[in-house]
This record gives structure tokens, sequence and C-alpha cells, in this order.
């Protein structure tokens, strides 16, 4: 079938230092079709958005919009070319109602402007899909997926093209995402194109036209309606790599480390992110959870680590409840963190790596003299830990921040190992790293292992998964869903339940 | 073609300290003109700054009396901000100090010097403590903004202690002027050389120590650091950061309110109306200024001790109004602040090139 196209993508590549983000990635989308971008974390979708919205230039490779080459130098070029996008983080004025959030949108707005001329305009968007919005309220006071609609109303009055919808039912409960399909696909029956990124299985098997995968930074292949099924599609996305196995006693499953039951967490919404989860950790297991981010990973290490509250629901530690202990008083029952976001909360970034590395113990007895800090000691720590775990620091007094990801990773796991914890709680411990700061934190994590350590590996390499656990649950929407034997599961099986499906 | 600014990684040794003290020129540059515009000779005008400030022991008495209140103003105020807490409110801690210490001076009845200045100081202490402590309270608890908070309280506390001297505490015996009963002489401070300096110039410096070893050697230095540079890792790491906000903002109070203490109890021997003629914002930009730290905020606090004293004699000998001082401060700090970006950035000029 011949299909025209409105937007084409040839062998687009674009690195940062260090980094390859994208490929080689080739795809075209046709007018009037919902294609769907398909590919794990890490794979290149939010690279590609950038490029297309203008925000990134890619370094090698063309755009064709129309069968034009363009170029696009800023989001204003792509957007006048009729490119929308809504973001997963929405870009909205919270103190402005939503008629002002969507005038802002328009070009060409007369200074002095007839309101209800425009405020027709909107209304009438709003009336064509059924969208139950008062143009008075204030952004603030809506629902994220009423936001959503704002966002959406945006690119329609701009007459955009081209609709990007970045994971869009991320934020959406299953009756908003219907809603949102619904709407979709009627754009789409007006010749609209949307660019549908998604990981959850399910809803790409819904709406989509035509999926593409992306794996890696390249363009796997892009399969129409009918050429395609669930199973299919993740093992496209997670591949076939060779797991290479590594060596480590199996867990004998005598003594509990850590049990939780039954706990909920709810967020500041109101949501449950987690939802009367159980497990079970033992002495010395390494227990792999696999899920698509944000169906609760976080929240599971956090209220392990004292950083959030649980609603309902107890952990345990051997005899002892933990449930309610603050980050310090779970440091000293032997919870170590490997937090997500190695930047954001786990180094004081202006302060040297000395200092970095005491931050959880700065008050022990090894490193303070009365009130005073033993500046000795902390140097003497810094020096041995440095070499233990070669770390390249630079020169002396040197802020953290200087350094590289994987040496700032390296800081804050000496960090956390250094009090010879029960249990580590590591959440994403290697994403963004190269190869072989990956292989020195799985090392780590199997020498704890071999001495007794329990560890909570989350992650989203099913690679990394397989390799090192003793165990895998799945986690999807604040569940446990699934649990499987790394030896004996397969793939399928594991992405399948990532998307939901309830094990049988 | 277009500017670019690069962030640099480090700049050089000589570059870094050589940039503030070019500023400090291009800043003195620049006000020569003003001082052209108001028919006065700059070169002229600048000798005599420096010549009334430091050429003469009376001079640099007067330098070192203005330098004492801005080197405890300026100590309260960085210490907060090392925390990333803006305390705006200095100016009101030190009339707070002021109002406590005079309280004692006035009604204790104390007549032994050393406890009657001890009890002046820990009164002035805690009084200007609680003052910031509100504040620290609110932002801890509710996370009210502490900048709003303590820059009203400014205002209240300069207006309580005007009701207090314009009403119950004004001398009976002071022609109706609003001022209290001068201090007895148990309540005084010390004065050295047949001058104004008086030994609160010496707390001050010793103060500085204090807080540099408080900053860089002990446990609640570093934990004030950790919360500085990243609030979310020193609650990840356990720490406690609601209270540290509060002690924090409790110390840098404290620290202001020494400088109204050491204001009634050294200079005015009573409590006046302005008191402070705005040390306590001076401050702010002192503390800014001196990069937070403690040795800074001295050399910084004696630089505006030097400006302050030479703008007044400016004003005696040249006709020059009040103003002028205070722009050629904000002159000095303009081309400061533009200096630190001139630090940590590097401005080239490039050729546009629309295709990559």
């Amino acid at each position: 079938m011949a299909m025209t196209t409105l937007l084409q993508t040839r062998h687009i590549r674009k690195t940062f230092p260090g980094v390859v983000a994208l490929d080689d990635v080739s795809l075209s989308i046709a007018p009037g079709e919902i294609h769907t971008l398909l590919g794990e974390n890490g794979a290149g979708k939010s690279t590609l958005m950038n490029v297309l919205t203008g925000l990134y230039r890619p370094d090698r490779g063309e755009i064709l919009f129309d069968g034009v080459p363009v170029q696009f130098s800023s989001p204003g070029d792509s957007l006048a070319m009729g490119i929308g996008m809504v973001h997963q983080h929405f870009m909205l004025v919270p103190a402005h109602t939503v008629f002002e959030n969507v005038l802002l949108a328009i070009d060409g707005v007369p200074n002095f402007f007839s309101r209800r001329k425009f405020q027709q305009k909107v209304q009438k968007i709003l009336d064509e899909f059924a969208l139950d919005l008062d143009l008075d309220t204030p952004a603030w006071k809506l629902s994220i997926g009423a936001q959503q609609w704002i966002e959406l109303i945006k690119l329609l009055v701009r007459d955009c093209r081209l609709l990007i919808f970045d994971e869009p039912t991320a934020v959406l409960t299953p009756q908003e995402s219907a809603r949102l399909f619904k709407v979709l696909t009627r754009l789409r029956d007006q010749g609209k194109s949307i660019l549908f990124i998604s990981h959850k299985m399910r809803e790409v098997m819904e709406i989509s036209d035509r999926v593409t995968v992306l794996k890696k930074g390249r363009s796997l292949v892009t399969l129409p309606r009918g050429e395609y099924d669930e199973n299919k599609l993740a093992s496209l996305m997670i591949g076939e790599d060779q797991i290479p196995m590594w060596i480590k006693p199996a867990c004998k499953y005598e003594e509990l480390a850590l049990e939780i039951k039954n706990l909920s967490v709810r967020n500041d919404r109101g949501l449950a992110d987690l939802d009367n989860f159980t497990m079970k950790l033992y002495r010395g297991q390494i227990l792999g959870v696999a899920g698509v981010a944000g169906n609760g990973q976080k929240a599971l290490a956090e209220v392990l680590t004292g950083l959030k509250e649980a609603t309902s629901g107890r952990i345990l530690a051997g005899d002892r409840d933990i449930t309610d202990s603050t980050a310090k008083s779970s440091y000293i029952a032997g919870i170590a963190h490997i937090p997500e976001d190695r930047k954001t909360i786990g180094i004081a970034p202006d302060m040297t790596v000395g200092d970095n590395l005491i931050m959880k113990n700065f008050n022990s007895r090894a490193f303070r003299r009365w009130i005073f800090q033993d500046r000795a000691a902390i140097r003497r720590n810094a020096v041995a830990k440095i070499d233990q775990f070669a770390i390249k620091a630079g020169p002396d007094g040197n802020p953290i921040r200087y350094l590289s990801g994987g040496n700032i990773q390296k800081v804050i796991i000496a960090r956390e190992l250094s009090e010879k914890p029960s249990v580590l709680v590591a959440l994403y411990p290697t994403r963004g790293l190269d190869i072989g700061s990956a292989e020195y934190v799985h090392k780590v994590i199997i020498d704890g292992a071999n001495q007794g350590m329990s560890t909570i590996l989350i992650s989203e390499d099913l690679d990394e998964l397989l390799k090192l656990s003793d165990q895998i649950v799945v986690m999807f929407r604040g569940r446990l869903v699934g649990c499987v034997d790394p030896q004996t599961t397969t793939r399928e099986e594991i992405g399948l339940l990532m998307s939901g499906e309830v094990q049988k | 073609m277009k500017l670019v600014a690069e962030k640099r990684e480090l700049s050089s040794r000589l570059f870094r300290i050589s940039a503030p003290v070019i500023s400090i020129f291009v800043a003195l540059f620049v006000a020569g003109f003003l001082l052209l515009a108001a028919g006065v000779n700059p070169l002229q005008a600048y000798l005599e700054i420096f010549q009334e400030s430091l050429g003469s022991i009376y001079g640099l008495s007067e330098t070192l009396v203005k330098t004492t209140p801005l080197i405890f103003a300026s100590l309260g105020v960085s210490l907060a901000f090392r925390m990333q807490i803006w305390n705006i409110g200095a100016e009101g801690q030190i009339y707070m100090g002021a109002c406590g210490a005079t309280a004692v001076a006035l009604f204790s009845g104390i007549e032994s010097h050393l406890l009657m200045i001890t009890a002046m100081f820990l009164t002035a202490f805690l009084v200007g403590g609680l003052w910031a402590g509100v504040a620290g309270a609110l932002r801890a608890v509710w996370r009210v903004n502490e900048v709003i908070v303590t820059l009203l309280m400014n205002y209240i506390a300069i207006l309580g202690v005007d009701y207090l001297i314009y009403g119950p505490w004004k001398d009976p015996k002071g022609f109706n002027f609003p001022l209290t009963a001068q201090f007895s002489d148990a309540a005084r401070l010390t004065e050295y050389f047949d001058t104004r300096l008086h030994s609160g110039f010496f707390l001050a410096l010793f103060c500085a120590l204090v807080l540099y070893l408080f900053m860089e050697r002990t446990v609640w230095g570093y934990e004030i650091k950790v919360i500085g540079s990243n609030p979310k890792a020193a609650r990840y790491a356990g720490m406690r950061t609601g209270l540290a906000i509060f002690a924090v903002l409790f110390l840098s109070g404290a620290i202001a309110g020494i400088a109204g203490f050491s204001e009634v109890a050294g200079l005015q021997h009573r409590l006046q109306h302005g008191i402070s003629p705005g040390y306590g914002y001076t401050a702010i930009i002192i503390a800014w200024l001196a990069k937070r730290s403690a040795l800074g905020v001295v050399i910084v606090s004696f630089l505006m001790g030097v400006l302050l004293v030479g703008g007044d004699s400016l004003q005696l000998s040249w006709q020059l109004p009040v103003a002028f001082a205070y722009a050629f401060q904000g002159l000095i700090l303009f081309f400061l602040l533009a200096s630190e970006f001139f630090i940590h950035n590097r401005v080239r000029l490039i050729r546009g090139e629309r295709h990559a």
C-alpha cells in the first residue's frame, strides 16, 4: 500500500559526549494515522522527540516534512510547521485560567482583542470533542487529566498537523485514558497525524495503526496493524541479547532478612503508589524487581528507606518493625539505599568526595571528636575508599560535581556499603553508566550477596535482572503481579507481566 | 554573529583574585562620573575618602567602629546563606538585640560590670535569636518563605523600638528627645585610645573566629553545608532539616542581635531612634560579597566601614548627599557581581551558522 507521508526522518543520528542517544532512526508518518513509538527507557524515544520538536539538532540524517527537507533550530520552528507536542510535564501557567493558557498558544493575538471571538474558537473545539472544561477555571484547580486537555487544545488552536504525545497515559486513570483514546481516534479520522509514545503494550495494541520499535537508538522495524501481536512486540523491544551468566551461590532461602506485609503508600494526589504490596527477602538473596518505570518502584525504595511514609501495612526487619522509621534509623537498622537520581538526591554536589563519603555516618564516633569533626579520620576514610573502589576523584578537595556519573555512583556505593548493611535497596543502579561501571556495580552486589547481604535490585534492564537475580518479581500499578525464576522464565513472560497481564 | 557565554570549570587563580579588584576600580571609575556631575573632582574625593577613614588614628578608629556592627550582622546573615536560607531581617534583629540589652541595662539594677555586660549580651543574643526564630519555625513547619517573614518583621522591630523610646522608656530628663536614659557605667563596654573604639570590635573578631570554627570544623557546620548544598540529599542522609532550619535562623538572628548589644553598650550608651542606619541591609551585601566565609566577612565589612566613614566626610566637606554613599555601594556590588559572571563563564563571539 503506497501511503503518502507527512513526516519522514532518514538515518537520524544524535550523540552526546560519550553517549550515542540515537544511532540510526528512520521513520515515516502518514497523514491520518496513529503511529506508535515503542521502546524501553534509554532506547532514544525522548531524544527523537526533542529532535522532531526542534530542541536538539541531529548530527546526521534529515527530516522531511511534506516531502521537503527541513531544519529546526528552535521549538518555535517546528511549531510553525505544525508539529506540536503534549509533554509528560505540562507547560501550563498554574495561576492562569484555561482560556488564558490556551490564548498563550495562539499567535497573532492583537493587543486589543475580542475575548468573545477567541473564546468561541476555543469553545468550538471543546464542543467538538465533548470536553467539559470551564474556560474560566484556573489551571491549578484542574485534575491532571483535565490539564492534559488544555495542552491538547493548545495544539489544536494552532492547527497542528502532527501531534506528539509523550506517554500521555502515564499520569491518567484508566477511564481518563479511554477518553483520551477516543479523542485521539477522532483526530486521526479528521486527518491529523499522531505520534504516540508508550511502553504499555495493551494501549499500543488498542490504538496504533502502525508501530515502530526503537532499540538502543535504532529504529528496528515498522509494522502495520495486524502484523504484530504483544509477544512479537515484547521480544522485539527487549531484544534477544545473550545473557552472560555470573557465578554466584544460589540463595538458600533460610533466614528472612526483610518482610513486607500488605504495604500501601499513597502519593500527593491520593493515588496508590503501592497497593497492598507483600514480599519476602531472604539473607543473601538478590531479588530483582521488574516493571515499567512509574509503577511504584520508587515508592517501594523510598518507603523501605524511610523517605516516604506507609499508609498501611508493615515492614519487618528480622524481629524489628521499621515501618515508621526515618532515613536515619533505618540506616542504622541496616538498610542502605542507592537512589534513583544520584545527582539530585545522592550527593551534596559542592562538597568534596571525602565529605560526601561520610554523609550517612558523619555523626559516628569514627569521624568526630566531641562536637568537632575529625578531619584526619575523614581524610583517611576518603583515601581508603577512593583506593578500594577505584574512584577517579581528581585533585584533592575537588567538589564531587566534577566527577563523572560512574564515579559519583561509586562514591555513593562506597558510602552505602561502608556500614556493612544487611539490606541494600538499589534503584536503577546502572542507569546511564558505561559498561565498565555497570559491571562494577554488578560485582559489588554479587560480592555483597556472598557475604550475606540481601539486595532489592530495581531495574528496567532485563539483562541485568536475569543475570543477577535469584528471583524476579514484577510490579504493575503498585501491585506485585508476578514472581518468576530467572532460570526458567522467558523475556516474553516478564514483558507481559510488566504490561499488567495477570500471571496464570 | 552572536555572543555566547560558556561555562568554564576553573579559572586561573590570578584571574579569580584580580577580577574583584579590577571590578572595584571600574566601580570607582563609573562613580567618578557621578562625582563629576556633582561638580567634584573624583581623584580628590577618593583621596579624601581614604585619608579620612584610614589616614589618622581618629579616622581608623571611626572606621573600626562602623565595621563592628557590620561584622556581627554579616556573620549572622552569611551563616544562614550557607544553608540557602535568606535572612533579610538582620536590621530588625539588631534592633531587637539592642532593645533586649537596653532592658537589662535600664531595669536589672545589676552593679557588677562583668555580670551586667554578660546579662546584656545573653539577652540580646536570645531576643535576636527568637526574633529570627519565628521565621525559622514558620519556614520549618509550614514552609512559609523566610525572606518575606524576616523582611516584614524588620518593620515591627524598628517601629516597636520607636514606640518604647517615644513612650514608656523615654528619658524623663531627656528634653523630650526620643531616647532612653544613659546607661550606668556598669553597662558600658571598655573604650580604647581615647576614641570611640570599644571592646565590641574585638568581640566581633572573636565571633568571626568562632563561627569559622563552627562552620569548618564541627559536625553541625558539616550538616549545614550538606543541607545548603542539597537539601534532598540531606534528608536522604537522615538529617533533620526542619530542626536545622530553625536552629540556623535562630543563630543567625542571635548574632545579628549581638550587633545591637554592641551598639548600645559600646557606642550609644542608650537606646535611641535609628540606632542602625541600615547595617542589617548592608550586611546582606557583605555576606554575598564575602562568599559567606567568616574571614571574607571581616575584610569586606572593613571595606564597607571605609566607605561609610569616607562617605560621611564627603558629605561634610563637599556637601554631597547621603545618597552618594549608597550609589557608590550599589555600583561596587554591581561590578563585583558582574565579575562573578566572568569568573565562571567565558564569553566568546561566534559566527552564526544556520546549518550544522
